[in-house]
């Protein structure tokens, strides 16, 4: 296996780590960086537990290689907050119900935040819309929607 | 160190040899488990009925079904041991399978274990009343023919188990995201032949989902405790999504045929009932429960007496069934509301009145049923007219009949539901007979364990055995116990996770049957009042009053008569701690309480065959409008009101968040999810992009109704509400299908596909298209499954992106 490495710079922080070339973005991010909070729901794209910010657009990490990142900007659910407070989007959820076992959680709110700096105001079915490649079992999206409507606003801040 | 498994890529097939040299050579893999380490290590898991099949935590000479393990290949890291699983050379002889209820219980069919001679493993008559009577005095006689679906509601996160073996005390130490029951820690136990406290489990305080699936993690508890002991390291096991849909778990799959007697008025006089449940490959505990759990509850919410039942558990080669959301409920209610739907079409009269002639008066609870169930309080009459009213019917059928005159389809179902909670364990025994359970000893009721503890600095801890996977257990016992003490819910902890080692459990203990609601939050409520009592008690001696003048309130403790003479909740806890002198001897000790929690209600089941298999029951009634897209299939739902009775309710918006969460699930089983396998038994189903779960897009929001007949037998009058929609939804949007099609044969999923050639009529396809099936298009689709089931597949994928970059 051919190795390589690679500089990534993740939620601020610059890293420079000598991997495998068949190391998934996901699996750097989880057990070389040990940033647990991105998860592996499908390992096919799917289901976008893994999402990570890659310069403002929402990646599946599960599907890229580590090494394809090289040089690449990214953020975490780790990085979304400040210090101590939560993101307006977490606050949301929290606030809302828009979530029960929490699983693909980190990815719905990547996700949501992706689409706010797309879309500021987004309607209802925008949100749905958006929300294609992201798969929740527990909540039945209904809470999850409304989650990010009032977190959109929240960010208006 | 990490493992992968090797699994079968047939469905039936002699295992001739298993080739591990390649693998071994690997740079960083340790060692390979195989079926000869298993019979050396292990026992065959304990099965359910009476019969002689071997079920090994490994496929040992024979593979039943596709996915099943065959080694697990122990390595460095998990990308080396997958890329080793290729190494592993497995030598197979192909046997012809059985891919469904049909085939396998004809008299020539190929058998899945050898040893029992048919693939029928058990096969049980109940009866319950006169039924032959009931039918001779029929008007009328209505029958239906309905299957049921195999599918799961996969979690997000998989199944994780990480085992440490020591050799010292030959004992295995298991941290898993297991759900529980915890009646499977026994099993595990004896198939790892060890005594039970060899055996630690630990399962965590959050874990990504289950609705029961996860379960089914203990049968990968005992193979990875197996792989640590080959390796003397500990082993983890992280299981992919690919092995989540082909080999974890499933509803079983049901073929049933109910037959009912009923009057010119379409009362039910009675009802034979036949059922046959596809268990897949092996009976895998609990099974053949998913057939039994409904028992007590066969009747559903009707005043029907007279009752037939024949049960056939049936085998076939497919992954082995267990527990789900709704667990036996969605496949028996399937066929009891397809029939009332039925028997209103045969009569012609509207559904709804054919269900008010027979739901249970009002007043009649507690109603013990013909098999056996008790059911606890409820006022169905009340909930119907509720949803009726509040959820806009005339105006549906309003909406229905404009939609109609304008010529499209469009059909209002409707489900009336009687929601089990909270296992009578026993229930599983009554697959046996009265004399076999009389040999193997009765079996009933289950203990709910729950410890609420005081610290010296007056903040409360609780311990509960329900394993939850997102339900907000902690928050609704956070609540509850502050409430209790007068205090801070901030000041109140929750733990979850479970240590077999330290924490109070016992056999029922786990996430399953709906059991928090009233078994769990009522046993901490019992423990917290008893410790409450404890505290007054000391409160009033302290404070020099009488005990009933002690008022808790707001984290202060005071005198009725007299407010300045108070004390600070946390003074009082500490004082409790550093003073025993001070505590009155019956109180020791004082700032702890554990307490165990089980209903008399729950019997063994009787000679006659009687079970209450559950605790508690809710009612569900549920009514949807459903438009039918011509042009593609598609199920549009239009409206949905489901209408819940779960007694008192502890947290509505959790309660509204469960039944949200169950209606989507249902929406999946009703319209989209499926495992299917190709007839040679290969899989179709490997990846969400082919077992389709529902977007955000897919799902509206039900309109959620609530009355409360609180229960007289739980502690806080409370029901289990998580699993309702499972069983009512799926037969609700069927009948409102059926309703819009004007027919009969409505088999779920309802995919457009399928749909659409249900209603299109041959003048609808293209005129040029070719639809004949040729060898040639055979040939690739069958290609095309053969390599999504397979891993080679997806390293094939990751190579071609290596080679892009």
């Amino acid at each position: 296996m051919e190795n390589k490495t690679i500089k990534i710079n993740i939620n601020g922080k610059d890293f420079e780590e000598n991997i495998n070339s068949n190391l998934l973005l996901i699996d750097f991010i989880r057990e070389k960086i040990k940033l647990t909070g991105s998860h592996i729901g499908c390992d096919t794209s799917q289901c976008g537990s893994c999402m990570v910010l890659y310069n403002d657009i929402c990646l599946k990490s599960c599907s890229v290689l580590a090494i394809q990142m090289d040089g690449a900007k990214i953020t975490t659910i780790e990085g979304i907050s400040d210090g101590d407070n939560l993101h307006p989007m977490q606050e949301s959820f929290r606030e809302c119900h828009g979530l029960q076992c929490g699983f693909c959680t980190p990815g719905m709110i990547i996700s949501a935040i992706a689409l706010i700096k797309e879309k500021p105001t987004p309607s209802e079915k925008d949100i749905r819309e958006h929300l294609e490649g992201n798969l929740c079992r527990c909540t039945g999206y209904e809470n999850i929607v409304k989650s990010i409507s009032a977190g959109a606003e929240k960010m208006k801040g | 160190m990490h493992a992968s498994f090797v699994r079968s890529p047939y469905s039936h097939a002699k295992i001739l040899k298993i080739n591990i040299s390649e693998a071994l050579k690997l740079d960083g893999v340790e060692a390979v488990l195989t079926g000869e380490d298993v019979i050396k290590w292990s026992e065959p898991f304990v099965v359910g009925v009476k019969q002689p099949m071997e079920h090994w935590c490994l496929g040992v000479k024979k593979v039943r079904y596709v996915g099943e393990p065959v080694a697990i290949v122990i390595a460095r890291d998990r990308y080396i041991a997958e890329d080793a699983t290729e190494l592993v050379n497995v030598e197979y002889d192909l046997l012809p399978p059985v891919m469904n209820i049909e085939s396998s219980i004809k008299s020539n069919a190929p058998i899945l274990h050898e040893k029992v001679k048919s693939n029928i493993v058990s096969e049980r008559n109940f009866n319950y009343g006169n039924v032959e009577k009931a039918f001779s005095l029929a008007n009328n006689i209505v029958e239906i023919d309905v299957e049921y679906p195999r599918n799961s509601c996969t979690p997000i996160e998989c199944f994780n188990v990480i085992s440490e073996y020591s050799d010292e005390n030959k004992s295995y130490n298991v941290l898993s995201n297991f759900q529980g029951p915890m009646a499977l820690h026994p099993v595990m136990a004896m198939a790892l032949k060890i005594p039970g406290n060899k055996l630690r489990l630990r399962a965590p305080q959050n874990s990504g989902g289950s609705f029961g699936v996860k379960q089914a993690v203990f049968y990968y508890i005992v193979s990875i405790s197996l792989a640590s002991k080959k390796v003397g390291r500990p082993v983890k096991w992280v299981e992919d999504r690919l092995e989540h849909l082909i080999a974890a778990t499933s509803a079983t799959g049901r073929k049933s045929k109910i037959s009912a007697a009923i009057t010119k008025d379409g009362l039910l006089l009675g009802l034979k009932i036949i059922q046959y449940d596809d268990c897949g490959a092996y009976l895998r505990a609990p099974e053949p429960a998913s057939l039994y759990r409904m028992h007590g509850n066969l009747s559903g919410a009707y005043s029907v007496k007279n009752i037939s039942l024949k049960n056939y558990v049936v085998l076939t080669n497919k992954t082995p069934s267990g527990l789900n959301r709704g667990f036996g409920g969605p496949q028996l209610y399937f066929g009891l509301e397809r029939l009332m739907h039925k028997i209103s079409k045969v009569l012609n009269k509207p559904h709804l009145q054919i269900i008010k002639t027979n739901l249970l008066p009002q007043n009649s609870f507690p109603y013990k049923t013909p098999s056996g169930g008790i059911l606890d309080s409820g006022n169905y009459q009340k909930a119907i007219q509720k949803a009726e009213k509040d959820g806009g019917l005339e105006e549906l059928e309003k909406r229905r009949r404009g939609k109609r005159k304008v010529g499209k389809l469009y059909g209002i179902g409707f489900a009336a539901v009687v929601e089990p909670s909270i296992s009578n364990m026993g229930y599983i025994s009554t697959v046996l007979s009265h004399e076999e359970r009389l040999k193997a000893g009765p079996k009933n009721g289950a203990y709910a364990c729950a410890t609420v503890s005081i610290d010296p600095l007056g903040s409360i801890s609780v311990t509960i055995d329900s394993l939850p996977q997102g339900q907000g257990h902690q928050t609704v016992v956070q609540q509850l116990v502050a409430s209790v003490f007068s205090i801070d819910p901030k000041n109140i902890t929750v733990s979850s996770d479970l240590d077999t080692h330290k924490d109070g459990w016992s056999i029922a203990a786990g996430n399953y049957s709906s059991r928090f609601g009233g078994a769990v939050a009522g046993t901490v409520y019992l423990a917290a009042q008893k410790l409450f009592l404890k505290l007054k008690t000391i409160a009033a001696k302290n404070m020099n009053i009488n005990v009933e003048d002690v008022i808790f309130q707001n984290d202060l403790v005071f005198s009725k008569n007299n407010p300045d003479n108070k004390i600070t909740f946390s003074r009082l806890a500490g004082s409790s701690h550093w003073s025993p002198d001070t505590i009155p001897d019956a109180m020791a000790p004082p700032l702890r309480e554990t307490l165990y929690w089980t209903m008399p209600q729950h019997k063994a089941p009787n000679e006659k065959d009687e079970i209450n298999s559950s605790g508690s029951y809710g009612f569900i009634f549920d009514y949807c409008g459903v438009e039918i897209d011509q042009n593609t299939g598609k199920v549009i739902i239009d409206k949905y009101v489901t209408t819940h009775d779960a007694g008192t309710l502890l947290h509505p918006e959790i309660v509204n968040g469960q039944i949200q969460g169950a209606f989507a699930q249902a929406v999946g089983a009703s319209l989209y999810e499926e495992f299917k396998y190709a007839d040679n038994g290969e899989f179709l189903s490997g990846t969400f992009a082919d077992y389709l779960v529902p977007t955000a897009n897919e799902i509206p929001e039900a309109c959620i109704l609530h009355i409360s007949t609180p229960s007289p037998f739980t502690p806080l009058g409370s029901k289990g509400v998580g699993e309702g929609n499972s069983m009512s939804t799926p037969v609700c949007i069927a009948n409102a299908i059926s309703d819009a099609i004007e027919q009969d044969k409505i088999t779920l999923p309802m995919t457009p596909p399928k749909l659409w050639g249900l209603i299109s009529k041959k003048e609808d396809l293209p005129k040029n298209l070719n639809l004949e099936i040729t060898d040639e298009k055979k040939k690739i689709s069958v290609e095309l499954y053969q390599n999504y089931t397979n891993k080679k597949f997806w390293k094939y994928i990751k190579n071609k992106l290596r080679n892009i970059v």
